[in-house]
């Protein structure tokens, strides 16, 4: 089933031309038939969640929106793809960035915003040009405006590239770079729903959560709802990486096996089921599985919560028994004292910390003591931070200590791998 | 969180009419009263108007296009690592090795970049023409390993691809 991805494949499918034929804008005009709260009230029927890595229901988000408040109102589409492991918005970028204007199209007409940003990561040059591109065939065409299809609707867009921060990926975080400031998370509440971009309500999505919207709007919040497992409704895309014989972009629908998105999606783990280590099912802030749950588990928001992870941004890393645990900790260990902003002291002295108790134990000069260190450490970052930066830098602490512990008393006692 | 730290020329650039009236552009995305909201996009095009890198008067320049204290214009050019402090060469070359392009042999292919340049990560070779860096997740995850030149991707490098991607750059 291909909601989000069903144009991906035709040629030209970043076109207007393409996209138009493929009922391209239609769900603005039956959008806006139905009225806004009615449409509200079909984004809440779908139960889609947010793609981005909370998971938070959009229709929910939506509806928290004030109404009749006499400020501004914004839209801002989260296109920061940066979680280590996740590529999939990028592909709607760059294929079908007609579906993504559309849904923000809907969304605007729905809870009564006039102007729309896409923040779009600065890396993401290229992709940042088609949309450009896209937006700018739009104006031409009337979907964007004053004047929304003649229907006397109005709403703007309009692009803000990034600088190459992944903690601008954090809703506030976002909010400050649009306003050209460092990317600094701010504490929560106030809420972006009342105190967003320009101290104005606000509304914040992902691309993908956006581009489904169209969709559920043409075939009923209840269709949509129907798909999937129930609390994780509909499809998700999951970028699977790593270890597997056919790495890419697949769409499925949620509550699938994991071993069956693996095997049947994915042309299986390198050297097959039996030579894989791990799978890191939801972004590198997601604690990793342990191959023996990775056969059983299945991919919707509860089940990974339940067994002591996340879905997060669908990023599935797919480790084999090649793999030294410690190491592949280390290095993600460097990527979040890289990106820690800085203005919370257990994360920017924390994620330091972790980085380099885990290069010290890469290195074969580790103790026993340094992994109940590690645990403290992650202790003492967990739930302490404005922004969840610091949770996801001991996420794969957590979870690499939880599954491996022998891995890295092995490393510590012989000085290097097990894996060799 | 990085040391990044700003560089002076004793140079004062200046836009071309071109880029000016496409500021002028850029500051109508953003609300009237909001002008600080068009300082990336200024730097952005600061940047690539000005040698692919920002020196401290360049900065100052767009503080005061935009109408910031300098102090705030620092801030932003320092915190986001896109915005280059110093000088890099003709071909920016951007490797990803983190966790998915590691796995795939990133290592490998950093080890192969560096010996064709002959230069380390962080590096810029004599003849201004390649500069190296290792860089976190670009997002292209599902092609690892990636790297990045300039504006463009390169994705399911190999080793040998990447000497071929070298030789071939004009």
């Amino acid at each position: 089933m291909k909601i989000v991805y069903q144009n991906i494949h035709l040629a030209n499918s970043h076109t207007l031309a393409v996209y138009e034929a493929n009922g391209g804008y239609q769900s603005v005009l039956k959008a806006i038939e139905l009225g806004s709260d009615e449409v509200i009230e079909e984004v809440k029927r779908s139960g889609i969640r947010g793609r981005g890595g909370a998971g938070f229901p959009a229709g929910l988000k939506w509806s928290f929106i004030p109404k009749n408040d006499p400020r501004p109102k914004y839209l801002t589409c989260n296109a920061d793809e940066g979680e280590p492991g996740t590529c999939k918005d990028r592909d709607i970028l760059r294929y079908d960035p007609h579906r993504l204007i559309e849904g923000m199209i809907i969304c605007g007409y729905a809870v009564g915003i006039q102007q729309g940003y896409i923040y779009i990561r600065g890396e993401f040059y290229r992709e940042a040009e088609r949309l450009q591109a896209a937006i700018d065939d739009a104006y031409a065409k009337g979907y964007l405006g004053e004047n929304v299809m003649g229907k006397g609707v109005r709403f703007h867009l309009a692009i803000h590239r990034g600088g190459g921060a992944y903690v601008c990926g954090e809703e506030t975080g976002l909010i400050e770079s649009i306003e050209g400031k460092k990317g600094q998370p701010r504490l929560k509440p106030p809420f972006p729903a009342n105190i967003g971009l320009y101290g104005c309500p606000t509304v914040i999505n992902n691309v993908e959560t956006l581009a489904s919207i169209p969709t559920i709007i043409e075939r009923g919040g209840a269709w949509y709802g129907a798909l999937g497992v129930a609390k994780s409704s509909g499809t998700k895309i999951f970028s699977v990486s790593g270890h597997v014989n056919k790495p890419g972009n697949y769409e499925v629908e949620l509550g699938m096996p994991l071993k069956t998105l693996l095997e049947e999606h994915a042309g299986g783990v390198r050297g097959g089921w039996s030579n894989l280590k791990g799978v890191i099912p939801g972004g590198s802030s997601s604690p990793i599985l342990s191959a023996e749950v990775c056969a059983t588990i299945t991919m919707d928001y509860d089940s990974l919560a339940k067994a002591g992870t996340m879905l997060g941004s669908g990023a599935v890393i797919v480790l084999d028994k090649s793999v030294c645990i410690v190491r592949a900790v280390a290095r993600l260990s460097r990527f979040y004292r890289h990106e820690s902003c800085g203005q919370c002291t257990p994360c920017r002295e924390g994620t330091g910390w972790l980085s380099q108790i885990m290069t010290r134990m890469e290195a074969g000069q580790g103790t026993l003591e340094d992994i109940d260190l590690l645990l403290d450490i992650c202790a003492n970052i967990g739930g302490k931070t404005i922004c969840a930066l610091g949770d996801a830098a001991a996420g794969p602490v957590l979870g690499s200590i939880r599954a491996f512990r022998e891995e890295f008393i092995y490393h510590v006692e012989h000085g290097r791998c097990m894996a060799g | 969180m990085n040391e990044r730290s700003t560089l002076s020329t004793g140079v004062t650039p200046r836009f071309s009419e071109e880029s000016l009236q496409q500021i002028q552009e850029i500051f109508k995305r953003y609300p009237a009263d909001r002008r600080q909201s068009a300082v990336m996009p200024i730097l952005h095009l600061a940047q690539r108007e000005f040698g692919g890198w920002l020196s401290r008067e360049s900065l100052d320049y767009v503080a005061e296009l935009v109408g910031m204290p300098p102090i705030r214009v620092y801030e932003v050019a320092t915190f986001y690592t896109m915005y280059n402090l110093k000088p890099v060469g003709r071909y920016h070359i951007q490797a990803c090795t983190n966790i998915s392009c590691w796995l795939c042999g990133s290592d490998q292919v950093m080890d192969a970049l560096k010996r064709k340049l002959k230069i380390a990560a962080g590096q810029t070779t004599e003849d201004k023409r390649f500069t190296l860096a290792e860089v976190e997740c670009l997002g292209a995850c599902v092609n690892a390993p990636m790297m990045q030149i300039n504006d463009d991707y390169y994705e399911n490098l190999t080793t040998d691809k990447v000497v071929e991607i070298i030789d071939r750059l004009p």
